[in-house]
């Protein structure tokens, strides 16, 4: 009896520490992926090199400019397209929760949150490239706003919902317009969670290449013209890392240490911001 | 007088009333209309293909622009390894995580790092994997490829799955973590009270209470790792042909000589091993390498054909992972 309690409470000591040991294995790759851009990304940055613009093979001196230029633009365009209708159906869904309509939608986002981001830019090309005849930052951005949308709906609805709706009767009581309600009373009350979901989005798409590929294309020069082929630093770093050229490689961990920090600084703020 | 002015600001309002409303069912629309358009696009620009191939072109393993046949057959089992090795690879892990955060350490210090270490793994984007994997995990790669006597690639299915394990871990964790955490406090504190250890209460209580939820967090991120595009593509070795599982059958078998079986034995593991560790594609990274690269409208529409395969496998996943965690939080 004693030696059948001693083998259950060592097989559940067993258990623990296994449990933690594959946790504590699980952080290695995110340290050592952490470490190895921190090493390579920081000896690579300096003034050159955020405000230059790419050199030839062999030339010193090469910068990303155009490529944080063209991933600034990218989420402009994206947040443009995505935003005020992200917004309005997160709206529509919060205030329609049992209609049958809003659960077609709510489905509806569900799937364009599944699709892959590389069939987004086959989409993107065929909605755009195709009938412009040329790759441009208009396309990408199409792209990235598809792959937006879904996540700043979902978090203005969530957010929606969580507001009480006696502050809602209140207003409606004195008389105001359900818009004006809406605009006035319920947006303000929610707007941190909005912002949340509007950065999440962001972080989503910045770091993203697959739909850039046919879309934006890339480009080794500044351009500001969205109807015309931009750079951005994940493409940058794309073929940047598969050139066979070693000052390339050295760029490219640059770029990925400005990428890394944008991207998991705005995951940063969205928390900071979510918290209040 | 001011009762003519109020009626005039009432039909504003109820004017301004309906705008509004249509405003929003229109944005609603429009999401719907992405959808359908998807669904329009991808089979309309690829006919061509599906005109000239029909069915065989998911069973055919032959991909060559030059002779103007394609098939899709390599790089769907590409995919499909790559995601259900690393599928399996990060259960384990996953599961640990679920419950170190859901179960044993819900607060505090340690539980806040390794939450925050999961969020971050989530966060870095993909071509950051895949940059890391060329340069860190390709050369360790290769040393093990020559330590097991194979051709050292560093590139193929299996990088790219370890790769994957790394990049879907967090997405099975985080469900599997809100699921353990529903699990109901009396089940558990009944189970105590019997004498149970906390192994025996996770093990009769708590993972068949959480089960679905978890099997949906596993498929869902299955769904992820299926059109996970960047890092598999600069990880994979981009060839275009099915991976080799072929067994050598020993020169001189007889099926009496333990010798024989021994070869045997050695041959299959060889097999096995030189088709786990072989360069190849899979679906997301044969469009991202060959889109641009087209030279005739047929493979243009035969690879916007592979994006449709994909598609329809990615959706249907999603919804097998949607429906099951829907039939559980009715539970």
């Amino acid at each position: 009896m004693k030696e059948r309690t001693y083998y259950r409470i060592a097989r559940d000591k067993i258990f623990i520490s296994t449990v933690v040991l594959l946790c504590a294995i699980s952080i290695v790759p995110l340290l050592l992926i952490l470490y190895y851009i921190a090493i390579n990304g920081i000896s690579a940055i300096n003034w050159e090199f955020l405000f230059n613009l790419p050199a030839p093979v062999g030339e010193e001196g090469g910068g990303v400019s155009n490529a944080i230029i063209g991933t600034l633009m990218l989420v402009v365009i994206a947040s443009i397209m995505a935003v005020p209708i992200g917004i309005l159906t997160g709206i529509y869904l919060s205030e329609n929760k049992d209609s049958r309509f809003a659960g077609m939608i709510r489905s509806t986002v569900e799937v364009i949150m599944g699709v892959p981001s590389i069939i987004l830019g086959i989409i993107a090309y065929a909605w755009v490239v195709l009938p412009m005849r040329q790759f441009s930052a208009l396309a990408g951005g199409v792209a990235l706003a598809i792959m937006m949308l879904p996540v700043i709906i979902r978090s203005t609805e969530e957010t929606l919902n969580l507001i009480p709706n006696e502050l809602k009767e209140a207003s409606l009581a004195l008389g105001v317009p359900y818009y004006r309600t809406m605009i006035k009373v319920i947006l303000p009350v929610g707007l941190s969670g909005i912002i949340t979901g509007i950065l999440l989005g962001v972080a989503r798409i910045a770091g993203e290449t697959a739909p850039l590929l046919f879309t934006a294309f890339g480009n080794q020069f500044m351009n500001l013209n969205i109807f015309k082929p931009v750079n951005s630093l994940p493409l940058m770093i794309y073929y940047y890392a598969t050139s066979p050229y070693e000052q390339w490689h050295v760029d490219a961990w640059g770029a990925s240490f400005l990428l890394a920090i944008f991207v998991l600084g705005l995951n940063f703020i969205t928390k900071l911001v979510a918290r209040r | 007088m001011t009762n003519k002015e109020d009626e005039k600001k009432g039909s504003r309002y109820e004017r301004n009333e309906s705008i509004f409303q249509w405003i929003l069912i229109v944005s609603s629309i429009i999401l719907l209309l992405i959808l359908i358009g998807i669904f329009v696009t991808l089979p309309l620009n690829s006919m061509d293909s599906i005109k000239e191939f029909g069915l065989r072109f998911v069973i055919s393993t032959d991909w060559s622009p030059q002779k103007e046949l394609f098939g899709a057959l390599p790089f769907i089992v590409g995919t499909l390894l790559t995601s259900f090795i690393a599928l399996l690879f990060s259960i384990p892990f996953a599961l640990s995580i679920a419950l170190f955060l859901g179960e044993y350490f819900t607060h505090g210090i340690i539980s806040t790092i390794l939450k925050s270490a999961v969020e971050l793994l989530a966060g870095i984007p993909s071509i950051i994997y895949g940059f890391w994997g060329i340069f860190v995990l390709v050369p360790v790669i290769r040393m093990l490829q020559i330590k097991l006597g194979i051709a050292p690639y560093g590139v193929g299915i299996f990088t790219s799955a370890v790769i994957l394990t790394i990049m879907i871990i967090p997405y099975s964790a985080s469900i599997g973590r809100e699921v353990i955490q529903l699990v109901p406090n009396d089940y558990k504190e009944a189970a105590y009270s019997m004498g149970a250890t906390r192994f025996e209460v996770i093990r009769q209580v708590i993972l068949p209470i959480a089960r679905s939820g978890v099997l949906a967090g596993i498929i869902l991120s299955l769904g992820r790792a299926l059109g996970e595009t960047m890092a598999v593509t600069m990880l994979i070795g981009n060839v275009n042909k099915l991976p080799d599982f072929s067994v050598a059958v020993p020169e001189g078998f007889s099926l009496f000589s333990f010798h024989s079986y021994v070869t045997l034995f050695d041959n299959i593991l060889k097999g096995f091993l030189d088709g786990v560790f072989s360069p190849s594609n899979t679906m997301a990274s044969i469009i991202a390498n060959e889109f641009t690269e087209t030279t005739t409208d047929l493979q243009l529409s035969s690879i916007v054909e592979i994006g449709l395969v994909l598609f329809i496998m990615t959706l249907i996943i999603n919804l097998i992972g949607r429906y099951i965690i829907k039939k559980t939080s009715v539970m």
